[in-house]
């Protein structure tokens, strides 16, 4: 069946009949071109969205205090509950182990002025740990440090786009501001890859911020990053426990929905994960979809195909064609064609992919690619399938006795 | 050559069956030539079609070369049809995407014939049919007359016992009909065995027997003064 002299009628068969080779091969090819660009895309979108949660550290618990809703331990509901400097200590003496950092965070929001420039900016009170959390990047200069927090410096670090609308072309490092009324040093500028909100930013020491507000040691939220070694179960056991333990402190009801509440970042991830994955899977089956309608088009033409050759068919057949090389040349003929124009469309699919890159990052789609595997996988599936549609329309033709088909026109 | 006794077919029609051979008996010895004539609907191509083995009988017996022909499943039948028998049709039946020469060659590619000497032997028999010069050219670039002497051509190449033609000179106009008989003439004349199909007595005449066929049954079946057709040519 395999012989060179069969190849050869193949070939001749294939290029005397452009219009039906081209059919078929370009459904096929059009099917894996698009089954990989879905798949390559739906994957762009998924790294978009791990990125628009990697930009803030996933190892982190934001904790806020709000109103009671509750009477509990013979104190009333809509008790206003504060976070204070003991706090903070107390977390880190009770889970020394679980915790990499805690920082407090006090946003005040306010006219920034320098020189002749002035501008609203939100001035974030921190610890120097805050810059995990954020993951925040330093251009020039130096984050917060320990002895910032220490002494109530009049340190400032500010947003690259801070250091743009006041500073124009200058160079805003030793350069003092003024931070609604108290006089700042800049001791550095920082980027950070969520965008213009997070880069119009100041942050300035938190005692400082303590010591400007009438020396209170209140602190309106608090950030806990743990250790990222306790994995995912670890972190919602250490949440539980957190939430128990501020609740008793502050003596809040366990049933309470109210008072404290504290946001799980890794909870969150997962979730957006999980949400992910649904995108995936939708985007999956549409992909199958079009594999299924490639497999559906091959069928037809395949049909075609048989349907217009009857006549030819029928001559082979008066002249000695035995239905087994009927059949076998309308097979190999219709593999040959899926096998090649399968393997080109899926070439042509994964080069698109690969140059799109970060190009379509305004539609949320980065850096998308398919696995070779599957895009190998999908093409095999597309090849065998347009046999298997193939064969039955070329047994049936090839069951036809030949006066039959002679008389076809 | 060719022995067959009491052949009936009969043609399914929706609910009703149409009777179509009524029982035929006929031999053909080898190096005949023989014009199988009647009106349409008397039977003539059926008869044809189940002497090629396009088509099955119903009831009788149909042996060639001391093969007796029955019960062929598709696979056996092509490839008696292969050894047996040649082809030549009214309409000519050339695949038209293949060259003449590619044409004569195709039933030889069925006996695996190797590519290079079946090359060889189509070229051969386009020379006797005098198309050598056009072996390269597509059945669409070919005139009437040349189409049916390619198809003769490819008939010949398999070196059948029997060639077997339907209407051979149907779709021709006269000067033309009678330079393919011409050619069939001479095909015969080197001992080929030939049945042709026709309803035109002078194509008939340049046979070397008729066999008359009326509503599925043998009316007449007689010897006849071969006309040569080179005369007309």
């Amino acid at each position: 069946m395999f012989s060179r002299d069969n190849w050869k009628e193949i070939f001749e068969t294939i290029q005397k009949n452009k219009l039906r080779t081209f059919l078929s091969g370009f459904t096929v090819a059009l099917g894996i071109l698009i089954f990989v660009s879905l798949v390559g895309l739906t994957n762009g979108l998924q790294n978009t969205f791990n990125k628009f949660f990697s930009d803030d550290s996933s190892n982190t618990f934001f904790l806020f205090a709000g109103r009671t809703s509750m009477p509990y331990k013979g104190y009333k509901s809509g008790r206003q509950i504060e976070f204070d400097n003991s706090d903070l200590e107390d977390i880190e003496k009770n889970f020394t182990l679980l915790t990499d950092y805690v920082s407090p965070r006090i946003d005040r929001s306010g006219l920034v002025k320098y020189k002749n420039e002035s501008n609203n900016y939100t001035t974030r009170a921190v610890s120097e740990s805050y810059q995990f959390a954020e993951k925040t990047i330093m251009m020039k200069g130096r984050y917060l440090n320990k002895e910032d927090i220490k002494n109530r410096t009049k340190y400032a670090v500010i947003g690259r786009l801070v250091e743009r609308d006041l500073f124009g072309q200058e160079d805003a490092i030793g350069a003092y501001i003024d931070i609604t009324g108290s006089v700042f040093k800049v001791i550095g500028v920082f980027q950070d890859e969520a965008g213009d909100d997070e880069e119009r930013r100041i942050y300035i020491p938190y005692t400082t911020r303590q010591l400007i507000e009438k020396n209170t040691d209140r602190v309106d939220q608090i950030v806990v990053g743990f250790n990222p070694e306790i994995g995912y179960a670890g972190a919602m056991a250490y949440d539980k426990s957190l939430d128990r333990f501020l609740r008793e402190k502050k003596f809040i009801s366990p049933d309470d929905q109210n008072g404290i509440y504290i946001r799980n970042v890794a909870d969150q991830l997962k979730q957006n994960q999980q949400f992910a994955g649904v995108l995936a899977y939708i985007g999956g089956f549409i992909a199958f979809g079009t594999i299924l309608a490639g497999i559906i088009g091959i069928s037809n033409i395949m049909v075609f195909v048989v349907k217009e050759r009857t006549k030819e068919l029928g001559i082979r057949k008066a002249l000695g064609a035995t239905p087994k090389s009927v059949i076998g040349s309308i097979l190999l003929e219709s593999v040959f064609i899926t096998t090649i124009s399968g393997i080109f469309g899926m070439i042509v699919g994964i080069a698109i992919i690969g140059s799109l890159g970060k190009k379509l990052e305004d539609f949320f789609i980065t850096d998308p690619y398919i696995n070779l595997g599957l895009a190998v996988f999908a093409t095999v599936i597309l090849i065998v399938f347009g046999a298997i549609a193939g064969y039955i329309p070329a047994r049936r033709a090839a069951r036809i006795k030949p006066i039959v088909a002679l008389r076809d026109e | 050559m060719i022995e067959i006794k009491d052949l009936h077919k009969s043609y399914k029609m929706g609910s009703n069956s149409l009777h179509v051979l009524k029982g035929i008996n006929f031999t053909v010895g080898e190096g005949e030539l023989v014009a199988i004539m009647g009106s349409s609907g008397s039977g003539k191509s059926t008869l044809l079609n189940i002497l090629g083995m396009l088509d099955e009988l119903d009831e009788g017996s149909y042996t060639l070369d001391g093969v007796p022909i029955k019960n062929l499943n598709e696979t056996k039948a092509a490839n008696y049809r292969n050894k047996f028998l040649g082809f030549v049709f009214q309409s000519f039946n050339l695949i038209n995407y293949k060259s003449a020469m590619e044409n004569v060659a195709l039933p030889l590619y069925y006996q695996r014939v190797p590519r290079k000497e079946r090359q060889e032997k189509a070229l051969k028999y386009l020379e006797q049919v005098g198309l050598k010069e056009w072996a390269e050219h597509l059945p669409n670039e070919l005139s009437g007359g040349q189409k049916q002497r390619v198809a003769i051509a490819r008939a010949m190449a398999a070196e059948p016992k029997v060639l077997l033609a339907d209407e051979p000179t149907g779709a021709l106009d006269s000067t033309t009909s009678y330079e393919v008989m011409d050619l069939i003439q001479k095909i015969n004349d080197l001992g080929n065995t030939i049945l042709i199909v026709t309803h035109e007595l002078d194509i008939a005449n340049m046979c070397k027997r008729i066999v008359h066929l009326k509503d599925g049954i043998i009316i007449e079946d007689k010897k006849v003064k071969q006309v040569r057709a080179s005369q007309y040519v």
